[in-house]
């Protein structure tokens, strides 16, 4: 990004006080801090004081019952809740050291930086190269058709796609399997070179093979991004996140080390959760 | 204590029996809808079809002209002026007097000429301007019968009605039966009602210049109404807020679709012509009216094409961190194009039959040029059906209805013009 706010590195934020959140919110070198975020839609109050830092080159696994507010809280990281009538964000998300609610934050730029990808499969109806393609166009990242051909092989191959399409790229997207479908999306999204990637539930239209590739998709890509995904399958949280925050009814309940969270919960609504005994 | 087994299963025959019945008798309800459709467009094509395709053809005879001297040009000096002047009347006369020696009086003389159509000297005029050489040389040339000739040879015109009562004398008819045998008169294709325009005369009547009027008012109509009513769609659905105001809006858009046409005739006249002082009777006017007409159709059916287009390809556009504009313009746009093209082929079928507005910004002159521009003073299809359906004659009777399958097939012409464009937007998921 040429026009990207200047780096501050590790900008930490002070957790405020009267955080009631179990566990370490706050990381060593975070990426995004997000302090004292409350949303609200119309009158409703969805989610209440969270504070939680985004740690580069990890996965952050969001869990918590339908309605907890962690996919709205996910949809604040790239401001997507600015599309939802009635929708309000107060509170800091500090991305680089800016608040990505400051006015100097272009939201195109901000999402060009934070990549999402939906639960449903969501490709345009367009062919498959046009579906990757289309971010580096509209964004001008690119200079020539070559240079875009380049961008389109290595998001599709670093998606896990590329073998699977590279003799139909010319076909539509929404020809394509679900699951594959899903890995077009997240080569869409890598690639206009994002810092972020935000997942909500990006496997539950998928089946358990498609769910596999794309949970093997999100370890190799956390090499070069920070991931946030929001999932309701704990067993998915545990094999791909190193850390895990657990909401309840808008609060941030409890955030840690993922094994910590599955083996040794502190919060009881978080063993709960975890033990099955409601969600 | 629930029910045995067996007492549901009797219980849900019982019902069953019934559940079934009413299905059938609800789709015996929609195949006699279906079916009364049909009947009623069967009666409507047919009535309109037995009565106009006889319009398609008409009566021609060939008379042996001889371009005499003596009528046309007296002096001898081939002066365009008098050749301009000259009564070539007569030369149709002398040719038909020579097929009826025996005629003799004025007063039949002039029965006699009136049998072949006031276009004969005209046409004869035109030719000897353009070739003075023909001057003094016999030529066969195929002439348009009267009117009432016409309807003779087409049946229209009952030979066993009392004399008075038919409006064309026994002696006529007699020398009808005579021309059919010496000057080849008979039916044939009726090129002009293609290729001309409106006349009193109905054998020299022609459509085209209502189907050049209509085509220039509606390409201006669809090339205002169609990007202003999308654009006007485009803003209120994706990026006006909503509130009192664009509520308010709302409401008016649907309200002025349901305003009878005429209302928008009067504000064309006071708006257009009193105001701005545009040219009256012109398709640009028209165009502009039909616009006012067409817009809140187009406008309504766009939103509601930009509203069916799933949130999910909104999102991934922004998600991707396509701005609003190219979300709109890139994803958008396209999906919804099937269906703001069903609105406006919807729009501008209306507009291709309405009539009222365009009586009151003076579409509704006799006008026999056809029009060579937006600017030019023209008639329009549906105008010129209520115009002939207006006239006297017996012979625009068939043409009124001539002109109606004429604007039938303009209005298939553009629907399937419309479909085509359409099918080639349709997507498939």
């Amino acid at each position: 990004m040429t026009s990207a706010p200047p780096q501050l590195s590790a900008v930490s934020l002070p957790v405020p006080e009267g955080n009631k959140t179990v566990g370490r919110v706050t990381v060593d070198e975070p990426l995004i801090c997000s302090r004292n975020v409350n949303v609200y839609y119309g009158d409703k109050h969805a989610i209440h004081d969270v504070n939680i830092d985004i740690a580069r080159n990890q996965v952050l696994a969001m869990i918590g019952p339908s309605g907890c507010g962690k996919s709205t809280f996910l949809r604040c990281i790239n401001r997507m809740n600015d599309t939802i009538e009635g929708a309000r964000v107060t509170g800091a998300i500090v991305l680089d050291g800016q608040d990505i609610h400051d006015r100097r934050q272009d939201v195109v730029q901000l999402r060009a930086r934070i990549g999402m990808v939906f639960q449903k499969p969501n490709p345009f109806p367009k062919t498959i190269y046009d579906n990757v393609a289309y971010g580096p166009r509209i964004h001008g990242l690119v200079a020539d058709r070559v240079e875009l051909d380049e961008i389109v092989h290595t998001s599709l191959q670093r998606a896990g796609l590329w073998d699977e399409v590279k003799d139909r790229l010319n076909n539509p997207g929404t020809s394509l399997s679900g699951g594959q479908q899903q890995r077009l999306c997240i080569a869409r999204t890598i690639a206009v070179n994002p810092e972020v990637i935000l997942m909500d539930e990006p496997c539950s239209a998928l089946d358990p093979i498609a769910t596999a590739r794309i949970e093997d998709l999100i370890d190799e890509l956390r090499a070069s991004y920070a991931i946030v995904i929001v999932t309701h399958s704990m067993q998915q949280a545990a094999r791909v996140s190193q850390r895990t925050a657990y909401f309840h009814l808008g609060d941030l309940i409890e955030v840690g080390e993922t094994d910590r969270i599955f083996t040794n919960p502190r919060h009881k609504l978080t063993e709960d959760y975890i033990t099955g005994r409601f969600g | 204590m629930s029910k045995s087994v067996t007492e549901t299963r009797a219980l849900v025959e019982k019902t069953l029996r019934r559940r079934y019945w009413a299905e059938r008798r609800f789709r015996a309800y929609g195949l006699v809808a279906v079916l009364l459709g049909i009947l009623f467009v069967f009666f409507l094509f047919g009535s309109i079809i037995s009565r106009g395709y006889t319009a398609f053809e008409q009566a021609n005879l060939t008379l042996d002209i001889f371009y005499d001297p003596a009528v046309i040009d007296p002096d001898g000096q081939r002066s365009p002026d008098a050749l301009a002047s000259a009564n070539y009347n007569t030369l149709v006369r002398n040719a038909l007097r020579e097929l009826f020696p025996d005629v003799q009086e004025r007063a039949d003389l002039r029965a006699l000429s009136q049998m072949v159509s006031t276009s004969a000297a005209h046409e004869l005029q035109a030719r000897v301007r353009a070739h003075p050489e023909l001057i003094g040389h016999h030529e066969k040339r195929r002439f348009l019968a009267a009117a009432d000739v016409d309807q003779l040879l087409k049946g229209k015109i009952d030979r066993r009605q009392p004399e008075e009562s038919r409006g064309i004398s026994d002696r006529q008819i007699a020398w009808i039966d005579h021309l059919q045998q010496k000057a080849g008169l008979r039916l044939y294709f009726n090129s002009g009602f293609l290729t001309k325009g409106d006349s009193r005369e109905p054998e020299q009547a022609g459509v085209l210049g209502a189907v050049v009027g209509s085509a220039y008012t509606l390409l201006v109509t669809l090339l205002l109404s169609f990007p202003i009513g999308v654009a006007a769609a485009v803003y209120l659905e994706e990026f006006a807020p909503r509130n009192r105001w664009t509520d308010l809006i709302e409401v008016n858009i649907n309200n002025l679709a349901a305003v009878p046409s005429i209302v928008f005739g009067l504000l064309g006249l006071a708006m257009f012509l009193n105001f701005f002082g545009l040219p009256r009777s012109a398709p640009l006017v028209g165009g502009l009216v039909l616009t006012l007409l067409t817009l809140p159709t187009i406008i309504i059916a766009s939103r509601a094409a930009l509203k069916s287009v799933p949130p999910s390809i909104r999102e991934a556009a922004l998600g991707i961190g396509a701005s609003k504009l190219q979300m709109v313009a890139h994803h958008v746009l396209p999906l919804a194009m099937p269906g703001m093209l069903t609105g406006a082929i919807i729009g501008m079928a209306r507009a291709l039959g309405e009539t009222a507005p365009l009586l009151m910004i003076g579409m509704v002159a006799f006008i026999v040029d056809i029009p060579k521009g937006i600017n030019d003073p023209a008639t329009a299809l549906p105008v010129q059906i209520y115009l002939w359906a207006d006239s006297p004659e017996r012979a625009f009777l068939e043409r009124t209805s001539a002109a109606i399958i004429v604007l039938l097939a303009f209005l298939i012409v553009m629907n399937a013009g419309a479909v085509i464009l359409r099918r080639r937007f349709e997507r498939r998921w």
